[in-house]
Parts: structure tokens; sequence; C-alpha cells
């Protein structure tokens, strides 16, 4: 029997489970339109395979995952893409965000599968490639793609293998029907995980408050006689947050800012096991998954199998909603779901539960009076932070100190929030907080990069400029020493090897010089002359003196080419 | 369609503010009730008038800030500290002793430091000791616990003749009569005796001591209740009473003529209702678990101090203000160690 450790803090909210257990799981009907966001958990979003008007299959893929951390996406059923862009999808943000919509045709017909039956017989990177072909990724919480979890290559040994079955929001059922409907789906599920780890020790870890599916799992276990220890934890909120329940079933806790395999754990969902067994065995891709419904503004509170796609509204109907009393409408648990304004959003790989609450079941919090530091946020906190300081330094936009209280350790479960009792919505302040140093850090790196640009063009402004300086420098070292080496030749040979032509040519150009100039001075002399200026006598010294000397230039021309004419 | 957007939790405990200062009014009762049965029906009439006078000026202060009346009256903040200072004061002190108290308490220690949850000081103490500095002689007119008075006694019993008493203050005849020393002040002023014969020559501590024993019963209950409703928790309590107890533990087996007993210590004076009721102030103590046990071993460790070498024979107010003044610092150095972190963090942060 494996000791059951402690986490510190955790809550005891009303649990609110039984609504939707009461019939087994149903399945939820096709829609018209399945709407399927390229993004639906951590990482990028998937990359369309198909255009608007191409016949799709059950099961095809229609869009293949981008980079390493995505994950491919799947018709659900089949029918016609009638459009690719931006639609309303589950997100806190509200916005809309890029989609592939099929018109069902109701035919259901599948594409062709390829089950793997023994999966054992073939190569482990065949098989990781086969469960990211199938888009498999977590389903219990944040939707980690699957794949990249049992694929951690050879730095990390994997020494346990945890089954998150703890499921213990308040409300949700989807894991506690599958375990109870389908134990031996999640156990060979199990199997193939643990092929792929070869984990040296394998633990479910399930709430106390699931007796049905505690036994189910355990007869299946027993039954089929595998190594896997059922471990049954006490109710206590969030015993399921993956960081706790490593620390409730190994003692460990996982260092901040690393991921459990770093300490030789790997968490998987149940309901990831039951898909990676469809996956395999029967070559079925993620394309549907179970949904709880409930909340009291539903007239049929209880669990379906949705395709994923299925948009929220299509599953009200199912469940026979009243719309009149439905107050809030929430995605996930009560404690850290996200509230939708718009019953057109489609289910996605990540909802568990859909509570469609009513105003006295989910009443708007009263208006929030001031922090008397009592502490019970500290005395229920499982990161063991202190909520009542990070909640003074998030108002007072400290947020050097608040990283300094670990801020980026709160796991936002909400506790802290749900004891107040002024009311004080503190989960929103430290997202408000974690997203401003987030910006803040942004910023930073964007003006650190922007004076990087900046310095590096400097630099290259400089360089060029000494690079030109340098150039310079060099020519005219090499024109001094040019000149130098003709001085020195002419020195040498001063009319040895007299080029004729140049010389004519020489001579020729300063008999026109001396032509023009004496042409100038003559104008000059004779303008100065007509208006009587002073100088004139200089002016003509200068004249008599140019013509003296255009006359020795065209002599000394006329000489040359007679010497050439003569000596052709 | 219009449904609401709200961050998430989406649920909450019915759990309030104003619960828990009415679950600190509930376990003032029985220390209310001891004080009444011990003392006379002084402590309830101060009681009521503390609470008029204290909402008064809680609602004139809300009406000046401009703030919602209705919604901060209801909180039960200036209820707790109106009866934590009328409990504190001598049961027959003159009306406007307990009424300039309430001011202090919720004018000037609460309000002008910005109202609920940001006072750095305690009120009903910061109100106590200025009372006491200010006015000595009302503060430290306590009345002997009906065992000692004998005949006097049926006038403390009437009702009416103790309303007399409170708001006319002239008969000061009628004062002499029935005051009387607390135990620790019998102690503080015992010329050259020894505690032995404290002990038995005057009759405060060997007939009347039970009266005080029995209002500290009375605290610890109050105190335990609310523990056990989860409105505090054990550590700054814990922490006081064991300090100030081990302390005069030790001076007592070092020189047992010269120093109280230890149980005299934790069982008279306003030790129990300052350990669950006044150390255990969220708002102006330190926070963590870790700071809320150094805390309480400040407060005790100056209760001692103070009430054996200062010149006051007790010490509560003082002891808490001064470990008021240290609670941030103290919360600087005793962050918890967090989820995954290999150390605590300490100091301030920020800076770097």
């Amino acid at each position: 029997m494996t000791r059951i450790y402690n986490f510190h803090g955790g809550i005891h909210p009303p649990e609110n489970k039984r609504q939707s257990l009461g019939a087994p799981i149903r399945q939820a009907p096709v829609p018209a339109r399945l709407i399927l966001p390229l993004q639906q958990h951590i990482g990028k979003a998937a990359t369309p395979l198909v255009e608007v008007g191409d016949q799709v299959l059950k099961g095809q893929k229609i869009a293949e995952p981008t980079g390493h951390i995505s994950a491919a996406i799947h018709a659900p059923s089949s029918g016609i893409i009638s459009y690719i862009g931006l639609q309303p999808v589950p997100h806190a943000s509200g916005l809309e965000s890029s989609c592939i919509v099929i018109e069902t045709d109701g035919q259901e017909q599948w594409c062709e599968r390829h089950p793997i039956e023994d999966y054992r017989s073939i190569d482990k990177k065949e098989l990781l490639k086969h469960i990211r072909d199938a888009g498999i990724a977590g389903l219990g919480g944040a939707g980690f793609p699957t794949d990249i979890k049992l694929n951690l290559g050879k730095d990390h040994i994997v020494n346990t293998l945890i089954i998150n079955a703890a499921e213990c929001e308040p409300y949700i059922t989807a894991d506690d029907a599958l375990m109870r409907e389908r134990p031996n789906d999640i156990l060979t599920g199990v199997e193939i995980i643990a092929h792929l780890l070869q984990p040296s020790k394998i633990l479910i870890g399930i709430e106390d408050n699931k007796p049905n599916a505690i036994k189910a799992l355990r007869d299946a276990i027993r039954e089929r006689n595998l190594p896997i220890e059922l471990v049954v934890v006490p109710t206590r909120y969030p015993s399921g947050g993956e960081k706790q329940l490593i620390q409730l079933l190994t003692g460990i806790e996982v260092p901040s800012g690393s991921i459990p395999a770093d300490v030789g754990i790997v968490c998987q969902n149940v309901g990831t096991a039951a898909a990676i067994y469809r996956a395999v065995i029967h070559g079925k891709p993620l394309i549907s998954r179970l949904v709880t419904l409930t909340g009291f503004a539903l007239g049929h509170r209880q669990n379906y199998e949705a395709l994923i796609g299925t948009p929220f509204s299509v599953l009200l109907e199912a469940a026979e909603v009243d719309r009149s009393k439905m107050f809030r409408l929430v995605m996930g648990g009560p404690m850290m779901g996200i509230s939708i304004e718009d019953d057109r959003i489609p289910v996605i790989k990540t909802t568990n539960c859909i509570i469609a609450a009513t105003l006295e079941e989910m009443p708007p919090a009263p208006p929030a009076q001031p922090c008397i530091r009592c502490g019970m946020c500290e005395q229920v906190c499982p990161a063991s932070l202190l909520p009542q300081q990070l909640y003074w330094f998030a108002k007072g936009r400290e947020f050097e100190k608040a990283r300094h209280h670990n801020l980026f350790d709160c796991i936002e479960c909400g506790a802290c929030a749900y004891v107040c009792p002024s009311n004080i919505p503190l989960v929103q302040h430290y997202r408000f907080a974690k997203s401003e140093i987030r910006n803040e850090e942004a910023e930073q790196q964007k003006a650190a990069q922007a004076r990087e640009r900046f310095e590096a063009r400097q630099a290259r402004l400089v360089r060029e400029e000494l690079e030109k300086e340098q150039r310079r420098k060099e020519r005219a070292e090499a024109a001094a020493k040019e000149q130098a080496r003709k001085k020195a030749e002419a020195d040498a040979t001063p009319s040895d090897t007299p080029d004729p032509e140049a010389e004519l040519k020489k001579l020729k150009s300063a008999a026109s010089i001396a032509r023009t100039k004496l042409k100038k001075a003559r104008e000059a002399l004779k303008n100065a002359e007509e208006k009587g200026l002073d100088g004139t006598e200089k002016l003509k010294e200068t004249v008599a003196q140019l013509e003296e000397k255009a006359t020795a230039a065209e002599s000394a021309w006329q000489q040359a080419t007679g010497t050439e004419q003569s000596c052709p | 369609m219009s449904l609401i957007h709200l961050s998430s939790p989406h649920v909450s405990k019915a759990n309030a503010t104003d619960r828990v200062m009415r679950l600190v009014l509930i376990a003032t009762l029985p220390a209310l009730i001891a004080l009444t049965i011990f003392f006379g029906w002084g402590s309830l009439i101060q009681v009521l008038l503390a609470c008029t006078s204290a909402l008064a000026f809680e609602a004139a202060c809300l009406w000046m800030r401009k703030r919602p009346m209705l919604f901060f009256l209801r909180d039960g903040s200036a209820l707790v500290t109106a009866v934590l200072i009328a409990l504190a004061i001598p049961p027959f002190a003159p009306w406007w002793v307990v009424v300039i108290g309430t001011f202090t308490a919720i004018v000037i220690a609460k309000h002008l430091y910005g109202g609920l949850g940001n006072n750095p000081f305690n009120p009903a103490m910061v109100a106590y000791a200025l009372l006491l500095i200010s006015f000595p002689a009302e503060m430290t007119q306590w009345n002997a616990p009906f065992v000692l008075i004998g005949d006097n006694w049926s006038v403390l019993a009437s009702f009416t003749d103790s309303l007399v008493i409170i708001f006319s203050s002239i008969n000061h005849g009628m004062i002499d009569a029935y005051t009387g020393a607390t135990p620790l002040e019998v102690l503080k002023h015992r010329g050259g005796m020894t505690t032995e014969e404290v002990w038995r020559n005057n009759p405060v501590l060997s007939q009347g001591v039970f009266a005080w024993y029995g209002i500290s019963a009375a605290w610890l209950m109050g105190g335990i209740f609310l523990i056990y409703r989860k409105v505090f928790t054990w550590h700054a309590p814990f922490a006081m009473i064991t300090t100030l107890f081990l302390l005069s533990s030790l001076f007592y087996a070092g020189d047992p003529s010269n120093f109280a007993d230890p149980f005299l210590h934790i069982g008279v004076g306003a030790t129990m209702m300052c350990a669950f009721f006044i150390a255990t102030d969220p708002v102006s103590g330190a926070t963590s678990n870790k700071g809320k046990v150094i805390f309480g071993i400040g407060v005790g460790a100056l209760i001692y101090i103070i009430r054996t070498w200062g010149s006051y024979p007790d010490a509560a107010a003082f002891a808490i203000l001064l470990m008021n003044l240290s609670a941030p610092f103290i919360d600087h150095y005793t962050q918890p160690r967090s989820y995954g972190h290999a150390r605590a963090n300490r100091g301030i942060g920020g800076g770097k």
C-alpha cells in the first residue's frame, strides 16, 4: 500500500457531483454544424489541410500540427467544409479565433482507419507518430499535446507514471462516468503509456468520493492482473492539480519552474488514457469526449459523449435547458472554469464540463470589502503562498515584491478567493499582476532588442566610416606610391622612352591652353581700356608674356609635329 | 442572450467579514458575563456606551470620507473595537473615558489611517494607551470584586446606581468605598514585602484573585471558540502565553520571593484578553503563521519585561503597539517556503 502524503491547504467546496451521475453516459446528437478551433490548447495552432467546399469523412485529418507543441485536428463527422475563419471559441478572453466549420451530412461515414492491435510489436517511434497523428491532447486540464509527454527522449528517466483520476473540481463527473463505464479502455490506455515510458511504478490517484469508480477500476485491475496501484486520496480540492497529486502520491514537490518529468514523474489523465486506447487499438482519432452537463438550469443533468466541435447550444438543448433560469454558463468547473457569454461556442478537446447555473446557484459575488489580512487564504493555499500579501502587491502594482513572494507559483486554483470573507476576487488580481509582469518583460525584451539593433546599426555605421577612411588612405598611399614610382622612373630615364604620341598631345594642349589664356587676357585688356579702368599696364604686361608663351608653345608643337612627320 | 462574464472561481464560501466580526463579538460574551458577575453592572454599561459612541464616530467618519455608510457599518469592526475597549477599562470609569477611548480608536487610530484594513496599530490598544497615559487616576480605579466589598456591594449590584456612578462622577466618597487595587498593582506597589508575604497579607491576592482568574478563564473560553471556528489560528496566542509562562517560570524559579509566579502572570491582568483578542488582530499583526509565532513571542516577552521592570503594572497595550510597529518587518522575513522551492524567500524583494 502506497503511503499517502499531504499537501498544504485545500478546501472542501460543496461537491454537487451527484446530480450528473444519475444516468449513464448518453450519446449527444450530431449537430448540423461542427466548429473546430485550430488552437484548442497551449502551443501553436494547427495548419488546415482542407479548403472550403472539400468533402471530408469522419476521422479524416483536416489540420496538421504546426511545429513541436501542436496537435492535429480531425473531422468529427462526415460533411462539407463550409467555412474557414474567425468564430467565437471557448477562451477566457472571449475573443474569436480561427476555426474550420463542417456542415455535417448525417452519414457519419468513416474514413479508412489504421488500428494497431499489437502495439508492442511495432517500433515505439511508429507508435508515437500514430498517437501524434490521432491529435491527442491532455483531456484533463490544459490540453497539452500528449505525444510530447510520452516522448521524453534519453534525458528523462520515468520512475513513476501517475494517472490522474482525482477529478477534484465540484460538479464535474466526466472522468467518474468514464471510470465506471469503461474501466478497461482506461487500463489498456495506461498499458500503452506504460509500454512507451517503461516506468517502474504506475499509480492511479483517485479521490475517495467516487466509490463506484474505485470499485470498477479495482475489479478491472484485479481481473487483468495489472501492476497498477490504485491510490485513494481524501477528497480535498485541489488534489487533482498535477503538482498536488504528485505531492499526495509521492511526497515529491516539482521544483518551481520545472516539469514533473524532471523529477522522474509523468502525469496523464484517465480520459487521455482512454483516448490513447481508442486511437491505437481502434484507429479512432480524438474526435469526441465526455462532457458533463450540469447546473440547475438544465432539465437533464448527465454526462454526454459529444463530438469535438459541437456547439454548446446543441448540448444545452439536448439537456433541456431552461434559458430563462440560466444566469451563468461555465466551461469547466466552478473553481477554475471560464464563464462563457455566447452559447454558440463549440466543445473542444479540454471541455470536460458545461455548467448552466441559475442565479441562486452561482450568484454574483457581493461587493468586495477591505482586506483585513485575516489570513484564511494563507491557510488554504496549496502552493504555500501568502495570498494576502500578493493581493496588496498586485493592487499596489509592486510587481517586484509580488515576484519575490512567488506569484508565478500560483496555480490559480481559486481556493483563496473561495474562503475570502471580504469577497475579494483574489485570482483576478493575481492574473492581472502576472499579465502585467509578462507585458513588462515583453516590453523590456522589445526595448532591449531595439537597443541592440540601434547599437548594431551605430557600430555598423562607424565601421563603414572607418573602412571608407581606410580605403581612402590605402588609395592615397597607393597613389603616392604610384607617383613616387613614376617620378623615380622619370628621374631614372628622363627622355629614354618618351611616348611620342603623349608628348605630342601634351604639347598640343599646352599650345591651345596658351592660346586661350592669351585670348582671355586680350579680351580683358580690351574691356579695361574701353572702360578706362586702372591696371591696364599690368594687363598689357600679362598679355605680352602670354603672347610670348603662346608663341613658344606653338613653335614647340609645330616643331614636334615636324619631327614626327619627318620620322614616321 | 445576457449571460454574465466573470473571473473564476464562480462559487465562494458563505463567509463574510461581518460574520467573522459577529463571531468575535459572541466570543467576548463570556468575559462580559464574568465581569458582570465579579465586578457588577459597570462593564455592561460601558459596552453599551462604547458601542453607541463607536457606531456614531464610525458613521461620521464614513460620511466625511464619502464611503457607503451602511455597507461599512454592517461589517461590525467598529463594534468589536468598542467592546474590547469597554471590557479593558475599569467597569466604573466615568462615561467620558470610554467615549474618548472610542473616539481615539475609531477616528484617529482607524479612519485617519484609511479605515478598516489599513490601520497599522490596533485601534483598541491605541485608545487604551492614550487613556492610561492621559487619565491615570480614572484608568486605575478598578472596583474590588464583590467578595472584598461586603456591604457596599449592594450599590454596585443595582443597575441604576451603577448608571449614576458612571454618569455623575461626583460622588467620590462612594468611589473610595468600593475601589481597590488589581493584583498586578498590589504586586507592583508592595513596598519591601516578598511575593509570599503579599500573597498572605493582601486580600486582593489571598481572597480576590479568583475573580481575575475567572475573567481570564472566560476570555480563554472565547478564544478557544474562535480558534475552533477558524476565525484565527493558534499561533499568536499560543506563542504569547507560552513565552510569558516560560519567562515568568524562569525568574520565579530563580527567585520566588521577588518574582510573581507564572500562573499569576497568565491568570490575571490582560494576558488572556490580549492573547486571544488583541494579538490575533490580523490587520495590525504579522500575517504568516511563522510571523504570528514571532509576533506572539514578542508580545509575551514585552509584557513580562514591562510588568516586572517597567513603571506600569500591566503592559498589554504597550507590548502590542510595539509589536505592531515591527509587524511589517516580521512579515518580510517570515515568508513560508512555497511549493517547489528549496527554501523560503527572505527580505523585502524588489530593488534586487
